[in-house]
């Protein structure tokens, strides 16, 4: 089973999404992070932040508080149990803070495959702006679909 | 943090890794709600069967954040230009990660004095997870 290449270029959607104090916390718990300034608010304004940080990787994580996140993997036809998470890239330029708001732009930048087919990969370029529409990162997440 | 400056750092230097415990089902359960990625793959033992898997696999997300958590301990997370990870094997029920970095390149872009961090995630078997590159600027 092959993606149809015809899907290169295709874009979501924008959608917005909140940064959220509480979710912030929970994710800080999720991967055993120790430092307060993700925590806690008042720590992270004593460091100088509006509120508590948004960590580097916590982008990819909000850019699937769309209503259906998997919806696009569907809509192309990746298959979810032969879906590996190959690699992920982050460029950023500014921080975001509890109290933010994100809004996400992406689309499909490749498709290829691997091995005469056996691997196949899709790639998928996100930009994400602020309230104030200033950028606040780029991330590039790919996806390996293992068909043999 | 006492952020280290571009003159004081050298090519090779380490920066302090961070030992995580042994993944369990209650570590991923967790991630999976405060990630929002709810693929049943990273939950599901039924689910991970089917796809092939001998059982639940780790987020790759979640070995990325660990390795997030090593440079955000060394510099401030304002530094951080640019951050990447390639995922090579998958994390198990019981595998203990372990980051590693070391700097592998000091140059100057745009002006901005920078570093190249390398960065890896290995379990107590020493196979390496995922590895990655990180620009950090340093004043």
């Amino acid at each position: 089973m092959t993606i149809d290449r015809k899907f290169i270029g295709s874009q979501s959607k924008p959608f917005d999404a909140d940064v959220e104090k509480g979710r912030l916390r929970l994710f800080a718990k999720a991967i055993g992070e120790a430092d307060p300034i993700y925590f806690d608010e008042a720590a992270a304004q004593e460091a100088g932040h509006a509120s508590i940080l948004m960590p580097p990787t916590f982008l990819f994580c909000l850019e699937m508080e769309s209503p259906d996140p998997y919806a696009w993997f569907r809509e192309i036809g990746i298959p979810l149990p032969r879906a590996l998470h190959g690699g992920q890239s982050f460029k950023y330029d500014r921080p975001a803070h509890a109290g933010d708001v994100m809004t996400f732009n992406s689309e499909i930048a490749d498709i290829y495959d691997k091995k005469n087919g056996a691997l196949e990969f899709v790639i998928q370029d996100v930009f994400v702006t602020n309230q104030h529409g200033d950028s606040v990162a780029s991330f590039r997440r790919s996806i390996a679909i293992r068909n043999a | 943090m006492a952020t280290p400056n571009f003159s004081s750092v050298n090519v090779d230097d380490e920066i302090p890794s961070l030992n995580m415990p042994p993944m369990t089902r209650h570590a991923l359960a967790i991630y999976c709600g405060a990630s929002g990625d709810h693929n049943p793959l990273h939950v599901d033992s039924d689910f991970a069967k089917e796809a092939g898997l001998d059982d639940v696999i780790a987020h790759g997300m979640l070995i990325m954040a660990y390795m997030g958590r090593t440079l955000t301990g060394w510099v401030q997370q304002d530094a951080i230009r640019s951050f990447d990870t390639r995922f090579q094997a998958m994390t198990c029920i019981g595998d203990a990660i372990t980051t590693s970095g070391k700097i592998v390149e000091k140059f100057t872009d745009e002006g901005e004095s920078c570093v190249r961090v390398e960065i890896a995630a290995a379990d107590q078997t020493g196979e390496v997870k995922a590895v990655g590159n990180a620009v950090v600027a340093l004043s």
